[in-house]
């Protein structure tokens, strides 16, 4: 399972999303090469034929044909609309991952990936996935902008500071594949990167018992959850008046001052990180801010933690 | 030869008028300010040449041969920063748009000329802060500046490079209200809109993005300042910032900026095309509007550099299809140019090969610019050297081969001289040959996954980066040989008369190089622009 090495002559396809980008590509480049070789041709038939000195016949053109000249521009444009829609359909299926996705949390700082897997199992650089199942990342960066990109799925999505942005793909294909850091981050830049392992089923569950996590990412988000006291307004029998987590992700929130919000993973992170930005509804504003306190990968395991009471 | 060249002489030429450093320095002749401009940009051509000789050097080993990695991610900043803000920005504008605007439409000068001279102390004071943070110790955020990085957490010299960015700013704003306040007030008598040679109009059209895109840049790079040194959170989240927002005004600057490289070349080209057909240009007010369409639209694509930034999916989907546009725009003119050759008297001298060159290599940069503004295919592209090579086609293919053939073809003008013909000729087939060899193989690598901005790579890429650094040390050779011939032509050079090409354009009916006052008296003009064939008293007498 090593990388390939040696010349590529056209990059493995490890997903049905990166056969068809590349079926977009060689579609729109035989329509170009269409529409632009006559021009070619023309450039250089011109410049042979009508060179100075040569005897071509150049009497004055006896009509212009406007409906000819309209149509040279008119339809070259409406095909390439169809490339324009086909590429954005398939960008709108990156934004709609299957609801049965495997959810892997990525922290991304200078110069290193961290994958979470939600048994706890944690790695660096190195990213385990079942073949043939959807995978849905949730990430964020410590610092600067990174870009997680996987050549062989045609798929990269910017990792910002302060913002999960997410990325799924399928790959039907077990071996081993690059991952790199595209959005240029400094130093390391160019190292920060690793390899993507796809393993079949068997495979996978002998990795992630392999890995050794004591416990799940939930697990560990409830204990994170009475460490930083968030229990003691939360849990069952607290005295202050707190909404109770359980089923709140994923569920709308009426806000104090109107509106509603999905509490997805943006709204718990913003809730802990900000909680006076969007108050729920019927409660004072009364918790504290954990900015500076809780680290983002703390934060991904209080969310696993919330999700699981969902 | 006639009356007109004789009178004119009666005036010594601009190169006469004054040999004294001080009568260069302090001048208010657009022409000399023009020549001023040249050799500055000359200069920083080199410098940012010289970058790019590094970064090409050391990725020949996939492990990096030459350079470290700061070093490196130092050299190509510095080579972005040169060659866009110093060098390709105000490259044909500033030189040539300066030299020939005044003379193109009949007029002494511009119509601020001391603002003119100001605005070149303005980009040399702005280029000195450039210089200096290079000299302290060099900056490597990339030539994006992108936040939070820029702002928070790089350790290199980003507050003295932006500041010469910033400064350069007001260089560009002067030029283009100077060019659009000439062009509207100091046209000759009989010179209406649609008698301008198409180059007046691609410059006016610059002029507008100029003036109006570049204070977003200024304002971007303040707030980078503020940040940075005041810790005044707009980019950083850490700090309660959008690191996004950053993206957004930048782009809203460097799309623009884009057209301000391209449309300049687009009007030189239809100038040489024109000249070396014999021919008007067909469908002149379609390419005199198209320049005006391209820069309007060039102000609504700026998202498409952000599909894989978490902007929303239907902002990704508007970008898209607004960029697919803005090609209309341009591929009437390259049928236009095209068809223009239909019936002409074509000669294939340098400029003319360099106009040609200019053609095929922008149609490659223009079509693959279809392919990263289709989302998909972007998502996979973007930040890959398939983008590195889509750029390098239009900003170096295209627009240095403009600047190039610009240079060929008003050297006579500028100069009195013609330059060797049969060096210009080889010298532009090297380029053309040199380009594609370095930049094809990039449009393989990004496909096959390369990131860009990599000082190592797998090593499987080793192949095509290769062949793409032999062909950057062609194109440096090809780059060096007009330096010499054309150096070697003011001395040597034959006499080149006031019209060698036999072309039309009020700028070939004055002497070569021009009086002072570019014409003995302000010509009243009575024909199209193009009107071949040129009158055998315009002074055709073609050196060939
Ligand atoms: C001092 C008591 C207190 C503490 C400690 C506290 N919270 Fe809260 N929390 C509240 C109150 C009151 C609200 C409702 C008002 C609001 O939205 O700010 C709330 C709202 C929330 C919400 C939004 C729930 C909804 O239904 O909209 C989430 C998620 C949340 N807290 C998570 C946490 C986590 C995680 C911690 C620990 C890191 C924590 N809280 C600590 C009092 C507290
Ligand atoms: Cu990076
Ligand atoms: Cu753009």
């Amino acid at each position: 399972m090593e990388p390939t090495k040696g010349v590529e002559l056209w990059p493995v396809q490890l997903s049905q999303h990166a056969q068809q980008v590349d079926w977009v590509i060689l579609a729109f480049t035989a329509l170009l090469v269409v529409l632009v070789l006559p021009v070619f041709a023309a450039m250089i038939y011109f410049a042979v034929k009508y060179r100075r000195g040569s005897m071509a016949d150049r009497s004055p053109s006896a009509s212009r044909n406007v409906w000819l000249e309209a149509s040279w521009s008119v339809i070259p444009f409406l095909l390439a609309g169809v490339f324009f829609a086909w590429a954005a359909s398939l960008y709108f299926d990156l934004f709609h991952p299957p609801a049965d996705s495997l959810g892997i949390d990525v922290v991304a700082k200078q110069w290193m990936w961290k994958f979470e897997h939600p048994g706890g199992q944690r790695e660096i650089d190195t990213l385990h996935v079942p073949v043939n199942t959807p995978v849905e990342l949730t990430m964020i960066s410590e610092d600067v902008i990174h870009s997680l990109y996987f050549p062989a799925l045609r798929i990269k999505q910017d990792v910002l500071p302060g913002r999960y942005t997410r990325l799924w793909f399928k790959a039907d294909k077990v071996g081993e594949y690059h991952l790199h850091c595209a959005e240029f981050c400094g130093t390391d830049h160019a190292r920060m990167g690793g390899s993507l392992i796809v393993l079949d089923p068997e495979g996978y569950q002998r990795w992630l018992g392999q890995a050794g996590a004591d416990t799940s990412l939930a697990a560990a988000g409830e204990a994170l959850f009475r460490k930083y006291g968030c229990s003691g307004c939360h849990g069952a029998n607290s005295s202050v008046r707190a909404p109770n987590l359980a089923g709140v992700y994923g569920s709308p929130v009426p806000l104090d001052g109107g509106g509603t919000v999905i509490a997805d993973e943006r709204y718990i992170r913003d809730s802990v990180l900000f909680p006076k930005k969007q108050v729920a509804a019927g409660y004072k504003p009364i918790m504290p801010t954990f900015q500076g306190q809780v680290s983002e990968e703390d934060l991904l395991k209080l969310i696993a933690y919330i999700k699981s009471l969902s | 030869m006639t009356s007109i060249a004789a009178e004119a002489a009666a005036e010594p030429s601009y190169l006469k008028a004054g040999y004294t450093l001080r009568s260069w320095l302090l001048t208010t002749d657009h022409k000399r300010i023009a020549v001023l401009y040249m050799i500055s940009v000359t200069a920083f051509f080199f410098l940012g040449g010289a970058a790019a000789a590094a970064v090409r050097i050391n990725l020949i080993t996939p492990e990096g041969a030459i350079l470290t990695a700061d070093g490196y991610n130092k050299a190509f900043t510095i080579h972005g920063v040169i060659m866009v803000w110093f060098f390709l920005i105000p490259s044909i504008p500033a030189t040539f748009g300066n030299f020939l605007i005044p003379l193109m439409i009949g007029a002494r000068d511009l119509a601020f000329p001391r603002l003119n001279l100001a605005s070149w102390y303005i980009l040399m004071f702005g280029a000195s802060f450039t210089m200096y943070a290079l000299v302290a110790g060099g900056v490597d955020t990339g030539w994006t500046f992108y936040t939070p990085y820029s702002s928070m957490f790089s350790n290199s010299h980003v507050i003295a490079a932006i500041i010469g960015v910033f400064i350069s700013g007001f260089s560009s704003i002067a030029t283009g209200l100077n060019f659009i306040v000439t062009i509207h007030k100091l046209r000759a008598p009989g010179m209406t809109w649609f008698r301008l040679p198409i180059f007046v109009w691609t410059h006016y059209a610059t002029s507008l993005i100029l003036v109006l895109a570049t204070p977003v840049l200024a304002i971007s790079l303040i707030l980078i300042a503020a940040e940075r040194l005041l810790g005044i959170g707009v980019f950083d989240p850490a700090l309660g910032g959008d690191p996004l927002l950053f993206q957004h005004l930048f782009w809203f600057y460097s799309h623009p900026a884009v057209y301000i490289m391209i449309l300049p070349a687009m009007g030189v080209v239809t100038e040489l095309v024109t000249a070396f057909s014999r021919r008007r240009i067909f469908g002149y007010s379609f390419v005199a509007f198209s320049s005006l369409a391209i820069a309007t639209l060039g102000f609504m694509v700026w998202g498409h550099h952000m599909f894989v930034s978490g902007q929303s999916m239907y902002a990704g989907m508007v970008f898209s299809i607004l960029s697919f546009l803005i090609a209309v725009p341009s591929a009437i003119k390259v049928y236009n140019w095209t068809a223009t050759l239909y019936k002409g008297q074509i000669a294939l001298d340098t400029p003319m090969l360099y106009a040609m060159g200019f053609i095929g290599l922008f149609v490659v940069g223009g079509i693959t610019g279809l392919f990263v503004a289709s989302l998909a295919v972007d998502v996979h592209v973007t930040d890959t050297y398939f983008v590195v090579a889509h750029f390098h086609y239009i900003m170096v293919g295209a627009t240095v081969m403009g600047y190039l053939g610009a240079l060929h073809y008003w050297w006579p003008k500028i100069t009195g001289r013609m330059y060797p013909e049969w060096w210009g000729r080889i010298s532009a087939a090297f380029v053309f040959f040199g380009f594609n060899l370095t930049f094809f193989p990039q449009f393989i690598l990004g496909y096959l996954g390369m990131p860009r901005r990599y000082f190592t790579y797998p090593p499987e890429f080793q192949v095509l980066n290769v062949m793409s650094s032999a062909g950057a040390s062609i194109l440096a050779v090809a780059y060096l040989f007009p330096f010499f011939y054309l150096l070697w032509s003011l001395r040597y050079g034959k006499i080149a008369g006031p019209n060698p090409w036999g072309a039309a354009g009020l700028e070939w009916t004055t002497s070569s190089p021009p009086p002072k006052h570019n014409f003995p008296e302000i010509p009243v003009v009575t024909a199209e622009a193009y009107a071949y064939p040129v009158a055998a008293d315009g002074g055709a007498t073609h050196h060939g």
